[in-house]
């Protein structure tokens, strides 16, 4: 009885009206009809339609991404699977991988962020790795526009209400807000998880004869066309793709979290890929793609929640927290055991076979066949038209001396630290927990988030990154800045990279001014990951984050892993104590270009971004890094958005106790807006005890890194000689306070 | 001394209490599954955080009809040591083992942060190792931690000397500016009258280790494992 609704409504006929709803183009069309040797049935139709969407295909990006360096000598799984892996040595290896899930979280904050967040954990859990620590790059539009409330605290809530409730910790993050991200907010979920070296999963089927289970949760009609939904810009319909965004159930995600654990401890696994975008079709495809065989699954045995659904539905259906398994045949009990023990559903639905097709069938009748290489290795391919931007020469013009100074610069000071860009991010963190699995050493709020991993005495050290103001302005050195930062990050918690994964957000890839912006922050990225040793191990690109032709800045966000060979050395940004002495490692250079001050307090988005020279970020981190392993750093600071002022006043207030004021004194010659503001790149602060001030010297020395003593930690005020004089307790109040005022 | 931590569908802090019990204090501890009865001897059971049943109901609403809390029911009236952590309190509650309620932060937000904790009683089991007044730096992290009871409930509370754990500041006040959630009197744990089930929102298992920025959450656990200890001794 189940169908008999269904039989009723016979499958729609394939018009052009048909294929250019499925966002596939007529040359695309034509491409399947070559393929099949026939025209596609309407099933068929609606696979091509996901398969080769943007979203799964990267047919734009794909050319690109080939540019980046994957390889190094800890790199277990570069991009491909649904993580990357790396070696952290005693056996052990981490799984790390970042996702957008822009396009849902606009349309609905809360579901799109939430299943964003599970997205990702899946991916994780999926290479055979328990999810230990997730972070979370965030972008919303002016802190001003009716809308950013709304989809800020939806989004937060979304991601805390995932993660807090499977039980992984939100480590750390970012927040930005820009006009540029009025009518398109980014967020990007990253997720690492911990395995042994020699229990790693991946998404295969082979073996002929070998059981496909479907287990998790039962198949609704929640996110159909999700992914080609991804793969479009906004328009006044947006309100309308509400129904293609899905519903998130952690508790559901946390059985099988459990489960899908339990029976990896097993032998019985041949290859295990999430069910993310485009459901069962990429799952089941892409995993005979990568074994190179076939698969045939019978519809009509997938676990359904609702009556009346059709093959095309069943297979495109993104419904959430569904996993598909290749097991070693004969093991098909054993596995049904351990998912009923925790009343999750594992029902084999079908078989690897050997024809190198994907056969769907439903009712009897074969609703699809395609060849898988179709929808892997042979999907579209475009290398697509770019162009540099006509206004790009004029962005770059920047006359400082049109810029006016202020006069009271400890006013500006305060300005700054009232941004919410600068201010605290508390409100936001506190949201989520960041306790659970008792590893965090350093929490959010510092430069990158630090946790130990138990039974050794090492640490991993976290970080995501981005300046999208900067990739506007240039950006090659947007996505060189993008990388250097991130890894600076991990140097001031004292630890050395071991991999970095990457969400590339940007506007329309049909637009060649787009792609050019693409092109560029690529080969940025590249240049900054060879020069630092940086090997890029997973990735995600999001295309078409536009509205009505206008497309947000150029954003590649980073998101970097570092190693810390003793956690108990990890150092935290703000000064430990009175007499500390602060010393600047970098040089600060007269650079507003693109700056968070020339934004905030004179509203310009101009000029050139920092300039940097990658031998010399290696040599800053590389001191830092080193200094903190000898263990002489109280403190560490990396000096971005705001500059030296603001970092100052950081490294003052933005600790768990009461805030302690410094005395600094520079040499530089520069205006005295730069010297405060500038931000200039490869420069960390840090401080010592005096006492180790010469062992710091030396160090530096040795890697050739400038550094320049300039100031004493103490007082209640921060003072910089002669333009800042204020008190601590005060920037205190304003940076803490001015993300939750501006909220209410 | 031999522990039992429940695992429910859901629990997520189950792990962290093992592990603490287990790595930093060298105690027994088994974990029990909670479709299975209780079956086995043990001096304490603990039903650790989490989100059982997905909490998509009232908070512990569901848990309580797990199979193993017959045992935990039984275990608990005969005198065994019951210690409730967050979503463990919340079950509690709803198993009518602790008085009053947890309700939604007033805030209406999920609350995460270190919270300083004024020890109110030390004649339990759980709190005789640590002085009265004495001040404990413990991470709380709950949606729903808004302690509730009506008045009546509440002047019994009071009379039995039965809250033991109050939001403070760090000089040891309990002002309405440093109650995260709401509670009424910042009331962060409570026990029942015969003292032997103790409720707490704080999460004492993530504060185990220097290197995670406070070990005050061993001295509840040691302060169960001391009372133990003392009571084997007057046995033999």
């Amino acid at each position: 009885m189940r169908d008999a609704k269904a039989q009723l409504f016979a499958p729609p006929e394939v018009t052009p009206e048909l294929v250019a709803h499925h966002g596939l183009s007529p040359e695309e069309y034509r491409k399947i009809v070559k393929v099949l040797g026939r025209e596609p049935n309407y099933t068929e139709l609606g696979v091509f339609s996901v398969m080769w969407s943007e979203h799964c295909s990267y047919k734009s990006s794909r050319h690109y991404l080939k540019l980046l360096p994957t390889e190094g000598r800890q790199v277990l799984q570069g991009p491909g699977e649904n993580a990357g892996v790396v070696d952290i040595g005693d056996g052990l290896a981490v799984a790390f991988k970042m996702e957008s899930h822009n396009h849902p979280s606009l349309i609905e904050p809360y579901q799109g962020a939430a299943t964003g967040v599970g997205g990702i954990l899946r991916d994780i859990f999926t290479m055979g790795a328990r999810p230990v620590a997730s972070l979370n790059s965030l972008r919303f539009g002016s802190i001003d526009h009716p809308r950013t409330r709304y989809l800020l605290s939806g989004v937060v809530a979304g991601i805390g209400g995932y993660g807090n409730c499977i039980g992984v910790p939100t480590v750390g993050g970012e927040v930005y807000f820009d006009e540029c991200y009025n009518d398109n907010i980014l967020v990007n979920a990253f997720t690492l998880g911990l395995t042994k070296k020699k229990r790693i999963f991946t998404g295969i089927a082979k073996g002929v004869g070998n059981p496909v289970i479907y287990v998790g949760s039962k198949t609704g009609r929640d996110g159909i066309h999700g992914a080609t939904m991804a793969s479009e810009s906004f328009s006044e319909e947006k309100e309308q793709r509400r129904p293609t965004v899905q519903v998130g159930d952690p508790f559901t995600e946390k059985l099988l979290l459990e489960a899908c654990l339990e029976l990896m401890e097993k032998d019985y696994i041949v290859g295990i890929q999430d069910m993310g975008a485009a459901g069962l079709t990429s799952s089941s495809s892409e995993m005979a793609g990568r074994g190179d065989s076939g698969i045939e699954i019978d519809l009509s045995r997938v676990p359904l929640r609702e009556t009346g659904m059709t093959g095309y539905e069943i297979l495109l259906s993104e419904s959430q927290e569904r996993m598909l398994l290749v097991a070693k045949k004969g093991t098909e009990e054993d596995i049904k055991r351990i998912f009923n023990k925790w009343d999750l559903d594992a029902v084999v639905i079908g078989r690897v076979t050997d024809d190198h097709l994907l056969r769907a069938r439903f009712d009897g009748v074969e609703v699809a066949c395609i060849p898988i290489r179709a929808l892997t290795k042979e999907a579209p391919v475009y290398q697509r038209p770019a162009e540099r931007p006509a206004n790009r020469d004029e962005l770059e013009q920047l006359d400082l001396a049109k810029v006016e100074e202020p006069k009271d610069l400890g006013a500006t000071l305060k300005t700054m630290l009232g941004s919410p860009n600068i201010a605290s991010k508390e409100w936001v963190y506190r949201q989520y927990d960041y306790y659970v699995r008792s590893n965090t050493v350093v929490a959010p709020g510092a430069d990158a988030a630090v946790i130990r991993v138990k039974g050794t005495e090492k640490g991993l050290a976290l970080t995501v990154d981005g300046n999208s103001r900067y990739c506007f302005l240039d950006p090659y050195v947007g996505g060189v800045l993008a990388v250097a930062e991130a890894a600076r990050n991990l140097a001031c918690v004292g630890a050395r990279p071991l991999g970095l994964t990457d969400c590339l957000n940007f506007g329309s890839p049909e637009n060649p001014e787009v792609m050019w912006q693409f092109s560029q922050v690529i080969r940025g990225m590249r240049d900054a990951c060879i020069a630092l040793k940086v090997p890029v191990v997973s990735g995600n690109v999001s295309f078409y984050n536009e509205t009505d032709g206008k497309p947000i800045y150029p954003t590649p966000t980073v998101g970097m892993v570092g190693l810390l060979t003793k956690v108990e050395r990890a150092v935290t940004p703000w000064f430990k104590s009175a007499g500390d002495v602060v010393v600047l490692l970098g040089r600060t250079r007269e650079e507003l270009g693109g700056s968070e001050y020339l934004k905030f307090v004179h509203g310009c988005t101009k000029g050139t971004p920092p300039w940097i020279d990658l031998k010399l970020e290696q040599a800053v981190q590389s001191c830092c890094i080193e200094a903190i392993e000898r263990g002489i750093l109280r403190s560490a600071h990396d000096i971005s958005d705001g500059g030296l002022a603001v970092a100052l006043a950081e490294c003052c207030i933005a600790g768990p106790d009461k805030p302690l004021g410094v005395r600094i004194a520079t040499r530089e010659m520069i205006r005295g807006d730069a010297l405060l503001f500038s931000e200039s790149q490869s420069r960390i602060i840090v401080s010592v005890q005096e006492k180790d001030l010469a062992q710091l010297e030396a160090i530096a020395a040795q890697h050739h890194a400038p550094l320049q003593t300039i100031g004493s930690v103490g007082g209640t005020r921060l003072i910089v000689q002669p333009l800042v004089y204020l008190p601590v307790e005060e920037l205190k109040s304003i940076w803490s306070s001015a993300l939750e005022k501006r909220l209410r | 001394m031999r522990w039992g931590v429940i695992v429910f569908p859901g629990s997520c802090d189950d792990q962290d209490v093992f592990n603490c019990l287990k790595r930093e204090m060298g105690q027994k501890v088994k974990r029990l599954w909670h479709k299975d009865a209780l079956a086995g001897q043990f001096d304490c059971l603990i039903l650790p955080g989490g989100f059982s049943y997905g909490d998509y109901l009232r908070c512990g609403a569901m848990a309580r009809f797990s199979p193993i809390m017959h045992g935990v029911v039984k275990f608990a009236r005969s005198g065994g040591l019951v210690l409730g952590i967050c979503n463990g309190f919340q079950i509690l509650c709803e198993a009518g083992l602790l008085p009053g309620a947890l309700v939604r932060n007033v805030g209406l937000q999920f609350v995460c942060q270190q919270v300083y904790l004024r020890v109110e009683e030390t004649d339990t089991a759980f709190t005789r190792g640590i002085g009265k007044g004495q001040l404990l730096r413990l991470p709380i992290k709950h949606g729903e931690g808004c302690y509730y009871a009506d008045a009546l409930t509440l002047e019994r509370l009071r009379k039995n000397r039965q809250i033991l754990l109050r939001y403070v500041d760090p000089k040891g006040k309990p002002l309405p500016s440093v109650n995260p959630n709401g509670s009424l009197e910042n009331i962060a744990g409570v026990c029942n009258e015969a003292r032997n089930i103790f409720g707490l929102m704080p999460h004492p298992e993530d504060a185990c280790s220097k290197l995670l920025g406070s070990e005050d959450g061993l001295r509840i656990f040691s302060s169960i494992a001391a009372h133990h200890g003392a009571g084997e001794k007057r046995h033999a």
